[in-house]
């Protein structure tokens, strides 16, 4: 690493060769995220055909192979998907905005790669530690809107527009609730940093996990996340029996992948945070001896997987909710659990320190 | 010229440039768009100043809500332009006014002494684990409580207010009692008759 960056400073000057190597770095980094993170979104489609296939007593994608091994069946899938995306025409709507309409898919995948910038992977592994990491996320995560506004508008067609109108009132509302959820998160750990967040549930068991005290949050944060992403029950901006495909009917070949890819990030996003935030990050379950020889990653991904795995379970099971009553559960049910939750965590940290240091209490805070 | 000074030229020109554009495009939603552009780049200039929470926070509230609300109602009005421009040199006069006063009175700011690199110096580069945020928390809870708590009540009687005026009894309103839909219970919807089953006449 030195050596390399001698070498810059040796080509640019000090001041120039040290902020070039630090770019160069970071855009190695931020490779090292994505590219991995793109494979997962591949291979997490194929899950999703599989499993729900599987619940629905099919067999899903079973054809395609690597090299004619035959037990690899379906494993090709996705990457035969994506290199027929890639050879499909984009078609452009005459009455389209055309600036917007290729704008609009850039938007949405760019929040949703972005916010992986602050995501630590284990106690060391993290591209970008900030102190308002949990800030950033929220933030990045609410600009994923202006993509599906854009292309629901761009594309000037009314379907569009009204999955895009849909959406934009979906994610503003759930917004609140998630929002709110969060706070109560970071009143628990007093620290915006998600590193912190997740030595904080420190202890040696799954008991001094967040999942406990703030099981209600974890509820609303991951209903919150479904509804966030406009996956099914929540997917009335999509909604295909009633508006066709929503604010992507007009898109075609890679810019309707690139929506398609940003929703499956986002699903990543949304459960590595959950993991992160309620189930302890990298922590084991139990801090005994086969269980802590497991490297922290491993069991941050086994996590994701398993909450990932809600997010398919959903879609196989809830019918699509009624546009009201989305509209109900965000505003009416989950604003007030969140806002009396965070009231009672309030007076929680506000007792006596002696009975603060008894059990329960002494777990967590 | 160092990497930070290019990098704050960028988002400035950025910046004014997006500003203009707000209010010399013709489409308003290009125009919410270019607002949109100019908070971002006005955030990037705030983390320049290592107010990443400030920075965050406007990225949050006016790119993530506010902005998405005023998109939502840009899209859906149906925006006549030639109506707009009606009136427009009749008014003129008076909007001339009030921009000059508003230029005058940021030129005397501006301009005097206040704002002046002697005044006020470049922020210290802070410690590593300064927390801009645990900062501003501390300072708004301690001496500024008073003001904050006005402004959350100010914020409060807005929104009641705006519910207030929306929230009309009306007689022949058909919305759904929720609790009813509830806590139907199969006896109420569902008859069952039995049936004995046909044999077929063979």
């Amino acid at each position: 690493m030195e050596s390399i960056q001698r070498l810059f400073e040796q080509f640019f000057g000090t001041e120039w060769g040290s902020m070039l190597f630090s770019l160069a770095t970071n855009v190695t980094f931020i490779f090292a995220i994505v590219v991995p993170l793109l494979l997962g979104v591949a291979y997490l489609t194929f899950a999703e055909r599989k499993i729900i296939a599987y619940m629905q007593i099919r067999v899903g994608p079973n054809r395609v192979t690597f090299f004619g091994i035959p037990w690899l069946r379906g494993w090709g899938q996705p990457i035969a998907d994506a290199v027929k995306a890639l050879m499909k025409e984009i078609v452009i709507p005459t009455g389209a905005n055309k600036f917007l309409f290729i704008l609009a898919p850039i938007l949405t995948i760019m929040p949703a790669l972005a916010a992986w910038a602050v995501v630590p992977f284990s106690a060391e592994l993290v591209l970008a530690d900030i102190n308002a990491g949990l800030l950033y996320i929220l933030a990045m995560t609410s600009m994923g809107i202006y993509g599906v506004i854009i292309a629901g508008w761009a594309s000037n067609s009314k379907y569009a527009f009204l999955g895009a109108m849909r959406s934009a009132a979906q994610v503003v509302s759930y917004e609140l609730a998630m929002g709110f959820a969060l706070v109560c998160v970071l009143m628990m750990s007093q620290s915006l940093n998600l590193g912190d967040i997740v030595n904080g549930q420190q202890g040696g068991s799954m008991l001094h996990w967040y999942l406990i005290p703030l099981f209600p949050m974890f509820l609303v944060y991951f209903i919150s996340g479904v509804a966030e992403t406009n996956r099914a029950p929540f997917d009335v901006a999509e909604g295909e029996s009633e508006i066709v495909a929503g604010f992507h009917v007009d898109y075609s070949g890679m810019a309707f992948t690139v929506f398609f890819l940003a929703e499956y990030a986002n699903m990543i996003l949304v459960a590595t945070l959950t993991a992160l935030m309620f189930l302890g990050g990298w922590l084991p379950p139990l801090d005994i001896a086969p269980l802590n020889m497991i490297p922290g990653f491993i069991w941050l991904l086994i996590k994701i997987a398993f909450l990932l795995f809600f997010f398919l379970w959903f879609r196989a099971t809830f019918p699509r909710y009624r546009y009201d009553q989305i509209m109900r559960l965000g505003w009416k049910v989950f604003i007030p659990i969140t806002l009396v939750w965070i009231a009672v965590l309030g007076l929680i940290m506000q007792l006596p320190e002696a009975v603060r240091n008894d059990f329960p209490f002494n777990l967590w805070f | 010229m160092n990497f930070q000074d290019i990098i704050f030229y960028f988002f400035s020109a950025v910046l004014i440039a997006s500003a203009l554009g707000v209010i010399t495009v013709r489409n308003p939603v290009y125009s919410a768009l270019l607002l949109v552009l100019a908070f971002v780049t006005c955030a990037g200039l705030w983390l320049l100043l290592e107010a990443e929470f400030l920075a965050i926070t406007l990225v949050l509230v006016y790119v993530g809500a506010v902005m998405v609300l005023f998109l939502f109602v840009v899209m859906m009005l149906d925006i006549n332009l030639d109506k707009l421009r009606e009136g427009f040199w009749k008014w003129f006069p008076l909007g001339g006014v009030v921009a000059l006063v508003m230029v005058v009175e940021i030129a005397m700011i501006m301009f005097g002494n206040h704002f002046s690199l002697e005044e006020m110096p470049a922020p210290e580069p802070k410690a590593a684990d300064y927390s801009n945020t645990k900062e501003l928390g501390r300072v708004l809870y301690t001496e500024y409580v008073y003001a904050f708590e006005l402004a959350a009540v100010l914020l409060l009687v807005a929104m009641v207010a705006a519910i207030a005026l929306t929230l009309r009894q009306r007689e022949d309103k058909k919305s759904l009692d929720i609790a009813k839909q509830v806590s139907v219970k199969k006896e109420d919807r569902l008859r069952i008759v039995s049936m004995p089953a046909d044999k077929k006449n063979s």
